[in-house]
Protein backbone atom coordinates (compact mmCIF):
# COMPACT_ATOMS: atom_id res chain seq x y z
CA UNK A 1 0.00 0.00 0.00
CA UNK A 2 1.68 3.25 -0.81
CA UNK A 3 2.24 5.78 2.39
CA UNK A 4 -0.02 9.05 1.61
CA UNK A 5 1.82 11.68 2.50
CA UNK A 6 0.31 14.56 4.77
CA UNK A 7 0.59 17.78 3.05
CA UNK A 8 -0.52 21.26 3.45
CA UNK A 9 -1.68 24.35 0.86
CA UNK A 10 -0.53 27.72 0.93
CA UNK A 11 -0.48 30.81 -1.27
CA UNK A 12 2.51 32.08 -2.29
CA UNK A 13 1.83 35.61 -4.10
CA UNK A 14 -1.80 35.34 -4.51
CA UNK A 15 -0.43 31.49 -6.14
CA UNK A 16 -2.48 28.94 -4.12
CA UNK A 17 0.25 25.67 -3.77
CA UNK A 18 0.33 22.60 -2.40
CA UNK A 19 2.71 20.82 -0.97
CA UNK A 20 4.52 18.22 1.72
CA UNK A 21 4.13 19.02 4.89
CA UNK A 22 7.67 19.17 5.67
CA UNK A 23 8.87 21.15 2.53
CA UNK A 24 10.67 24.87 3.64
CA UNK A 25 8.99 27.80 2.42
CA UNK A 26 11.75 27.95 -0.08
CA UNK A 27 10.43 24.65 -1.59
CA UNK A 28 7.71 25.44 -1.99
CA UNK A 29 8.15 28.77 -4.08
CA UNK A 30 10.26 26.39 -6.47
CA UNK A 31 7.22 23.86 -6.66
CA UNK A 32 4.80 26.62 -7.78
CA UNK A 33 7.26 27.94 -10.56
CA UNK A 34 8.37 30.78 -8.51
CA UNK A 35 11.92 32.76 -7.84
CA UNK A 36 13.55 33.74 -4.47
CA UNK A 37 17.43 34.84 -4.98
CA UNK A 38 19.77 32.77 -2.81
CA UNK A 39 23.02 32.42 -2.49
CA UNK A 40 24.34 30.03 0.89
CA UNK A 41 21.55 27.63 -0.18
CA UNK A 42 22.38 24.83 -1.91
CA UNK A 43 20.29 21.64 -3.18
CA UNK A 44 21.83 18.57 -1.17
CA UNK A 45 23.16 20.42 1.79
CA UNK A 46 21.85 21.54 5.01
CA UNK A 47 19.89 24.76 4.65
CA UNK A 48 21.70 27.30 7.45
CA UNK A 49 19.81 30.84 6.23
CA UNK A 50 23.19 32.78 6.44
CA UNK A 51 22.91 34.93 3.66
CA UNK A 52 19.24 36.46 4.23
CA UNK A 53 18.43 37.01 0.57
CA UNK A 54 15.16 34.32 0.82
CA UNK A 55 13.40 36.70 3.29
CA UNK A 56 9.92 36.18 2.30
CA UNK A 57 6.87 38.02 4.25
CA UNK A 58 4.45 36.05 6.06
CA UNK A 59 0.91 37.31 6.56
CA UNK A 60 -0.08 37.80 10.30
CA UNK A 61 3.45 36.64 11.12
CA UNK A 62 6.10 40.18 12.57
CA UNK A 63 8.79 39.43 11.47
CA UNK A 64 10.45 38.35 8.06
CA UNK A 65 11.42 34.88 7.58
CA UNK A 66 14.41 32.92 5.89
CA UNK A 67 12.34 31.02 3.32
CA UNK A 68 15.09 28.06 3.42
CA UNK A 69 14.62 27.08 7.22
CA UNK A 70 11.16 28.37 7.27
CA UNK A 71 9.08 25.03 7.52
CA UNK A 72 5.33 25.57 5.22
CA UNK A 73 2.30 25.56 7.35
CA UNK A 74 -1.75 25.07 6.55
CA UNK A 75 -3.20 27.98 5.09
CA UNK A 76 0.05 30.30 5.34
CA UNK A 77 0.41 33.33 3.32
CA UNK A 78 3.76 34.43 1.35
CA UNK A 79 5.21 37.41 -0.46
CA UNK A 80 8.17 37.29 -1.93
CA UNK A 81 8.77 40.19 -3.59
CA UNK A 82 7.35 43.32 -1.62
CA UNK A 83 9.16 46.55 -1.52
CA UNK A 84 10.16 46.09 1.74
CA UNK A 85 12.01 42.68 0.99
CA UNK A 86 13.36 44.06 -2.08
CA UNK A 87 15.17 46.49 -0.39
CA UNK A 88 16.38 44.66 2.09
CA UNK A 89 17.61 42.17 -0.57
CA UNK A 90 19.94 44.94 -2.52
CA UNK A 91 20.88 46.49 0.53
CA UNK A 92 21.96 42.56 1.71
CA UNK A 93 23.59 41.87 -1.50
CA UNK A 94 25.67 45.77 -1.06
CA UNK A 95 26.77 44.64 2.02
CA UNK A 96 28.64 41.91 0.78
CA UNK A 97 30.30 43.80 -2.29
CA UNK A 98 31.44 46.43 0.23
CA UNK A 99 32.68 44.22 3.24
CA UNK A 100 35.01 41.78 1.37
CA UNK A 101 36.91 42.38 -1.68
CA UNK A 102 34.89 41.79 -4.76
CA UNK A 103 36.49 42.76 -8.08
CA UNK A 104 34.72 40.98 -10.69
CA UNK A 105 36.92 42.33 -13.44
CA UNK A 106 40.04 39.79 -12.95
CA UNK A 107 38.21 37.51 -10.95
CA UNK A 108 38.57 33.52 -11.70
CA UNK A 109 34.76 33.57 -11.14
CA UNK A 110 33.71 36.83 -13.37
CA UNK A 111 31.03 35.20 -15.46
CA UNK A 112 30.35 32.60 -13.10
CA UNK A 113 29.85 33.95 -9.63
CA UNK A 114 26.82 33.94 -8.15
CA UNK A 115 27.00 36.99 -6.34
CA UNK A 116 27.53 39.30 -9.48
CA UNK A 117 24.55 37.25 -11.01
CA UNK A 118 22.42 38.27 -7.90
CA UNK A 119 23.68 42.02 -8.00
CA UNK A 120 22.10 42.32 -11.29
CA UNK A 121 18.80 40.51 -9.98
CA UNK A 122 18.17 42.94 -7.24
CA UNK A 123 18.83 45.57 -9.33
CA UNK A 124 22.12 46.96 -7.62
CA UNK A 125 24.01 49.56 -9.98
CA UNK A 126 26.15 50.90 -6.70
CA UNK A 127 27.20 50.06 -3.25
CA UNK A 128 25.25 53.01 -0.97
CA UNK A 129 27.77 51.59 1.70
CA UNK A 130 31.21 52.75 1.88
CA UNK A 131 33.86 49.99 0.91
CA UNK A 132 35.99 47.99 3.75
CA UNK A 133 39.01 46.98 1.69
CA UNK A 134 39.60 44.09 5.00
CA UNK A 135 43.19 43.14 4.73
CA UNK A 136 42.43 39.56 3.90
CA UNK A 137 44.76 36.54 2.53
CA UNK A 138 45.03 34.08 -0.22
CA UNK A 139 45.89 30.57 0.71
CA UNK A 140 47.65 28.76 -1.54
CA UNK A 141 48.91 25.85 -0.33
CA UNK A 142 46.74 23.21 -1.45
CA UNK A 143 48.88 21.55 -4.90
CA UNK A 144 45.71 22.01 -6.56
CA UNK A 145 43.38 24.55 -4.96
CA UNK A 146 43.68 27.81 -3.98
CA UNK A 147 41.51 30.16 -1.22
CA UNK A 148 41.12 33.59 -1.86
CA UNK A 149 39.40 34.91 1.35
CA UNK A 150 39.06 38.38 -0.10
CA UNK A 151 36.26 37.15 -2.51
CA UNK A 152 34.46 35.06 0.60
CA UNK A 153 30.88 35.82 1.66
CA UNK A 154 30.91 32.83 4.31
CA UNK A 155 28.32 31.31 2.71
CA UNK A 156 29.72 28.05 4.39
CA UNK A 157 28.42 25.89 1.44
CA UNK A 158 31.95 24.15 1.09
CA UNK A 159 32.04 23.74 4.74
CA UNK A 160 28.92 21.68 4.44
CA UNK A 161 29.89 20.07 1.14
CA UNK A 162 33.16 18.80 2.77
CA UNK A 163 31.24 17.38 6.08
CA UNK A 164 27.87 16.05 4.58
CA UNK A 165 28.59 14.78 0.83
CA UNK A 166 32.71 14.22 1.28
CA UNK A 167 32.64 13.62 4.73
CA UNK A 168 36.24 14.49 5.53
CA UNK A 169 34.81 18.00 7.32
CA UNK A 170 38.27 20.03 6.14
CA UNK A 171 36.59 23.32 6.74
CA UNK A 172 34.84 24.89 9.47
CA UNK A 173 34.36 28.58 10.06
CA UNK A 174 36.60 30.31 13.09
CA UNK A 175 37.33 33.82 14.78
CA UNK A 176 34.40 36.29 14.91
CA UNK A 177 32.36 39.55 13.75
CA UNK A 178 34.63 40.72 10.51
CA UNK A 179 37.72 38.58 11.50
CA UNK A 180 35.31 35.44 10.81
CA UNK A 181 36.49 33.71 8.07
CA UNK A 182 36.82 29.88 6.39
CA UNK A 183 39.33 28.02 8.04
CA UNK A 184 40.80 24.36 6.98
CA UNK A 185 41.93 21.83 9.83
CA UNK A 186 43.09 23.40 12.98
CA UNK A 187 43.35 26.75 11.06
CA UNK A 188 46.34 25.09 9.42
CA UNK A 189 47.24 26.03 5.78
CA UNK A 190 44.93 24.35 3.05
CA UNK A 191 47.75 22.25 1.65
CA UNK A 192 48.41 20.75 5.61
CA UNK A 193 45.53 19.42 6.45
CA UNK A 194 45.68 15.69 5.55
CA UNK A 195 42.38 15.22 6.13
CA UNK A 196 41.42 17.05 2.62
CA UNK A 197 41.06 14.19 -0.23
CA UNK A 198 41.38 16.54 -2.86
CA UNK A 199 38.15 15.94 -4.02
CA UNK A 200 37.39 19.47 -5.44
CA UNK A 201 33.91 19.47 -4.57
CA UNK A 202 34.40 22.41 -1.91
CA UNK A 203 35.35 24.71 -5.10
CA UNK A 204 32.14 23.29 -6.76
CA UNK A 205 30.14 24.45 -4.21
CA UNK A 206 31.48 27.93 -3.75
CA UNK A 207 29.25 30.17 -5.64
CA UNK A 208 32.26 33.32 -5.71
CA UNK A 209 36.16 32.98 -6.67
CA UNK A 210 37.05 32.33 -3.18
CA UNK A 211 37.80 28.93 -4.32
CA UNK A 212 39.52 27.93 -7.19
CA UNK A 213 41.14 25.71 -9.33
CA UNK A 214 44.63 26.66 -9.91
CA UNK A 215 44.84 26.39 -13.25
CA UNK A 216 42.03 28.90 -13.87
CA UNK A 217 42.75 32.46 -14.81
CA UNK A 218 40.41 35.52 -14.87
CA UNK A 219 36.99 34.44 -15.79
CA UNK A 220 37.76 30.70 -16.49
CA UNK A 221 36.03 28.90 -13.51
CA UNK A 222 33.54 26.67 -13.91
CA UNK A 223 31.61 25.75 -10.81
CA UNK A 224 29.48 22.64 -10.56
CA UNK A 225 26.70 23.46 -7.41
CA UNK A 226 24.60 20.99 -9.16
CA UNK A 227 26.97 18.16 -7.52
CA UNK A 228 25.67 18.51 -4.33
CA UNK A 229 22.03 17.25 -4.71
CA UNK A 230 23.74 14.36 -7.28
CA UNK A 231 25.37 12.85 -4.95
CA UNK A 232 23.39 13.02 -2.21
CA UNK A 233 20.29 11.70 -4.54
CA UNK A 234 23.06 8.70 -5.33
CA UNK A 235 23.26 8.12 -1.64
CA UNK A 236 19.91 8.38 -0.43
CA UNK A 237 17.86 7.47 -3.00
CA UNK A 238 20.00 5.27 -5.25
CA UNK A 239 19.58 7.23 -8.40
CA UNK A 240 22.30 8.20 -10.69
CA UNK A 241 22.72 11.25 -12.90
CA UNK A 242 22.48 8.62 -15.88
CA UNK A 243 19.76 7.24 -15.05
CA UNK B 1 2.48 86.54 -38.03
CA UNK B 2 4.20 83.51 -36.81
CA UNK B 3 7.54 83.70 -35.41
CA UNK B 4 10.44 82.36 -36.48
CA UNK B 5 11.29 78.85 -35.10
CA UNK B 6 14.53 78.62 -33.38
CA UNK B 7 15.55 75.45 -32.99
CA UNK B 8 15.89 74.14 -29.31
CA UNK B 9 20.12 74.56 -27.90
CA UNK B 10 21.71 71.08 -28.52
CA UNK B 11 22.27 68.82 -25.27
CA UNK B 12 25.99 70.02 -24.02
CA UNK B 13 27.39 66.45 -23.91
CA UNK B 14 30.93 65.95 -21.86
CA UNK B 15 32.64 62.55 -21.01
CA UNK B 16 35.25 62.46 -18.73
CA UNK B 17 38.50 59.97 -17.73
CA UNK B 18 39.69 59.59 -14.02
CA UNK B 19 41.16 57.06 -13.01
CA UNK B 20 40.74 54.14 -15.22
CA UNK B 21 42.05 52.57 -18.10
CA UNK B 22 40.35 54.37 -20.50
CA UNK B 23 38.42 50.90 -21.51
CA UNK B 24 34.87 52.51 -20.78
CA UNK B 25 35.79 55.51 -23.45
CA UNK B 26 37.22 52.25 -26.05
CA UNK B 27 33.76 51.21 -25.58
CA UNK B 28 31.89 54.06 -26.39
CA UNK B 29 33.98 54.27 -29.27
CA UNK B 30 32.37 51.23 -29.72
CA UNK B 31 29.32 52.77 -30.93
CA UNK B 32 30.77 53.32 -34.24
CA UNK B 33 28.20 54.49 -36.81
CA UNK B 34 25.83 55.67 -34.23
CA UNK B 35 28.60 58.26 -33.15
CA UNK B 36 27.60 60.38 -35.76
CA UNK B 37 23.96 60.12 -34.75
CA UNK B 38 25.36 61.59 -31.41
CA UNK B 39 27.26 64.22 -32.84
CA UNK B 40 24.70 65.38 -34.60
CA UNK B 41 22.23 65.51 -31.83
CA UNK B 42 24.98 67.23 -28.92
CA UNK B 43 27.58 69.40 -28.59
CA UNK B 44 30.40 67.30 -27.22
CA UNK B 45 32.00 70.39 -25.04
CA UNK B 46 35.05 67.91 -23.29
CA UNK B 47 36.07 64.33 -24.18
CA UNK B 48 39.30 63.02 -24.10
CA UNK B 49 38.40 61.10 -27.41
CA UNK B 50 35.41 63.27 -29.09
CA UNK B 51 37.59 67.50 -28.29
CA UNK B 52 40.69 69.02 -27.99
CA UNK B 53 39.21 71.63 -24.94
CA UNK B 54 41.62 71.53 -22.16
CA UNK B 55 39.33 72.88 -19.40
CA UNK B 56 35.43 71.92 -18.16
CA UNK B 57 33.17 74.37 -19.29
CA UNK B 58 30.40 75.62 -18.15
CA UNK B 59 26.71 75.05 -18.66
CA UNK B 60 27.46 71.29 -19.14
CA UNK B 61 24.15 69.15 -19.63
CA UNK B 62 25.06 65.78 -19.27
CA UNK B 63 28.49 64.31 -18.27
CA UNK B 64 30.08 60.70 -18.54
CA UNK B 65 32.46 60.20 -15.92
CA UNK B 66 34.81 56.90 -16.14
CA UNK B 67 36.97 56.02 -13.50
CA UNK B 68 37.81 56.28 -9.96
CA UNK B 69 39.09 59.51 -7.93
CA UNK B 70 42.77 58.55 -6.93
CA UNK B 71 44.55 61.88 -7.02
CA UNK B 72 44.05 65.64 -6.21
CA UNK B 73 43.67 66.25 -10.07
CA UNK B 74 41.14 63.55 -10.19
CA UNK B 75 39.32 65.03 -7.61
CA UNK B 76 39.47 68.57 -8.69
CA UNK B 77 37.56 67.52 -11.80
CA UNK B 78 35.40 65.65 -10.01
CA UNK B 79 34.21 68.64 -7.89
CA UNK B 80 34.39 71.23 -11.03
CA UNK B 81 32.33 68.28 -13.20
CA UNK B 82 29.83 68.45 -10.61
CA UNK B 83 29.55 72.75 -10.25
CA UNK B 84 28.88 72.87 -13.81
CA UNK B 85 27.03 69.75 -15.26
CA UNK B 86 23.09 69.38 -15.26
CA UNK B 87 23.43 65.10 -14.53
CA UNK B 88 26.52 63.21 -13.72
CA UNK B 89 27.09 59.88 -14.59
CA UNK B 90 29.05 57.15 -13.16
CA UNK B 91 30.24 55.46 -15.88
CA UNK B 92 32.09 52.14 -15.53
CA UNK B 93 32.82 49.76 -12.93
CA UNK B 94 35.66 52.19 -11.74
CA UNK B 95 33.92 55.21 -11.04
CA UNK B 96 31.15 52.86 -9.44
CA UNK B 97 33.46 50.72 -7.14
CA UNK B 98 36.84 52.40 -7.62
CA UNK B 99 37.71 48.39 -8.74
CA UNK B 100 41.03 47.74 -10.00
CA UNK B 101 42.27 51.41 -9.51
CA UNK B 102 40.77 51.08 -5.56
CA UNK B 103 42.59 47.65 -4.89
CA UNK B 104 45.52 49.80 -3.12
CA UNK B 105 43.25 50.46 -0.70
CA UNK B 106 43.96 47.07 1.12
CA UNK B 107 47.20 48.90 2.18
CA UNK B 108 45.22 51.80 3.76
CA UNK B 109 45.49 50.84 6.83
CA UNK B 110 49.00 49.43 7.10
CA UNK B 111 52.08 51.07 7.94
CA UNK B 112 53.11 53.96 5.44
CA UNK B 113 49.50 53.87 4.21
CA UNK B 114 48.28 52.93 0.27
CA UNK B 115 50.34 55.80 -1.18
CA UNK B 116 53.44 54.97 0.28
CA UNK B 117 52.76 51.21 -0.44
CA UNK B 118 51.72 51.71 -3.93
CA UNK B 119 54.70 54.17 -4.93
CA UNK B 120 57.50 52.15 -3.06
CA UNK B 121 56.34 48.62 -5.08
CA UNK B 122 55.95 50.69 -8.34
CA UNK B 123 59.11 52.84 -8.36
CA UNK B 124 60.88 51.07 -6.24
CA UNK B 125 61.01 47.71 -5.73
CA UNK B 126 60.31 46.99 -9.25
CA UNK B 127 63.06 49.11 -10.63
CA UNK B 128 65.55 47.35 -12.79
CA UNK B 129 67.37 50.89 -12.14
CA UNK B 130 67.27 54.32 -11.60
CA UNK B 131 64.96 53.54 -8.15
CA UNK B 132 63.14 56.82 -7.01
CA UNK B 133 59.54 57.94 -5.84
CA UNK B 134 57.97 60.51 -8.58
CA UNK B 135 58.24 63.96 -7.09
CA UNK B 136 57.12 66.93 -9.76
CA UNK B 137 54.89 69.33 -7.75
CA UNK B 138 52.60 70.73 -9.97
CA UNK B 139 53.32 68.56 -12.73
CA UNK B 140 52.66 65.12 -11.76
CA UNK B 141 49.44 65.05 -9.63
CA UNK B 142 49.77 63.60 -5.57
CA UNK B 143 47.98 60.31 -4.81
CA UNK B 144 45.09 60.40 -2.65
CA UNK B 145 45.23 58.09 0.30
CA UNK B 146 42.29 56.56 -0.31
CA UNK B 147 40.75 55.41 -3.57
CA UNK B 148 36.76 56.45 -3.77
CA UNK B 149 33.67 55.63 -6.47
CA UNK B 150 32.48 58.93 -7.60
CA UNK B 151 29.79 58.80 -5.69
CA UNK B 152 31.52 59.22 -2.43
CA UNK B 153 33.37 62.79 -3.66
CA UNK B 154 29.74 64.57 -5.61
CA UNK B 155 26.30 63.43 -5.84
CA UNK B 156 25.60 61.05 -8.92
CA UNK B 157 22.79 61.39 -10.96
CA UNK B 158 22.97 57.48 -12.71
CA UNK B 159 25.13 54.64 -12.57
CA UNK B 160 25.90 52.52 -15.42
CA UNK B 161 27.86 49.77 -14.27
CA UNK B 162 30.19 47.37 -16.46
CA UNK B 163 33.95 46.75 -17.00
CA UNK B 164 33.08 48.08 -19.77
CA UNK B 165 29.38 48.80 -20.06
CA UNK B 166 28.89 47.39 -23.30
CA UNK B 167 27.98 49.75 -26.03
CA UNK B 168 24.74 48.49 -26.78
CA UNK B 169 24.32 49.76 -22.71
CA UNK B 170 25.68 53.04 -23.57
CA UNK B 171 23.24 53.70 -26.42
CA UNK B 172 20.48 52.67 -24.31
CA UNK B 173 21.19 54.79 -22.10
CA UNK B 174 22.03 57.72 -24.22
CA UNK B 175 19.55 57.91 -26.82
CA UNK B 176 16.92 57.79 -23.48
CA UNK B 177 18.26 60.95 -22.29
CA UNK B 178 18.46 62.29 -25.67
CA UNK B 179 14.66 61.86 -26.09
CA UNK B 180 14.16 63.53 -22.53
CA UNK B 181 13.52 60.64 -21.21
CA UNK B 182 14.69 58.65 -17.57
CA UNK B 183 17.28 56.25 -18.78
CA UNK B 184 16.10 52.26 -18.82
CA UNK B 185 16.82 49.88 -15.96
CA UNK B 186 16.36 46.29 -15.24
CA UNK B 187 18.77 43.59 -15.16
CA UNK B 188 19.35 44.31 -18.83
CA UNK B 189 21.31 47.76 -17.86
CA UNK B 190 23.42 46.10 -15.20
CA UNK B 191 26.64 44.24 -15.12
CA UNK B 192 30.00 44.13 -13.10
CA UNK B 193 33.06 42.99 -14.74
Amino acid sequence: MTQVLPSVSLQINGQPCTVAADATVLQAIRSAGLHVPTLCHLDGLTPVGACRLCLVALEGHPKLEPACVTTVAEGMVVHTHTPELEGYRRMAVELFFAEGNHVCAFCVANGACELQDVAVEVGMDHSRFPYQYPHRHVDASHALFGLDHHRCILCTRCVRMCDEIEGAHVWDVGYRGSACSIIAGLDQPWGEVEACTSCGKCVDACPTGALFRKQDATAEKQPHPERAQQLAAARTDHRWRNQ
Amino acid sequence: MTTPQVPPPKLRFATVWLAGCSGCHMSFLDLDEWLFELAAAVEIVYSPVASDIKVFPEGVDLCLVEGAVANADNLELALQLRARSKVVVSFGDCAVSANVPGLRNLWAGVAGGSRQSVLERGYVELADRGAQHPHAPGIVPELLERVLPLHEVIAVDHFLPGCPPSAERIRAFLEALLRGEPPPEGQAMLSFG
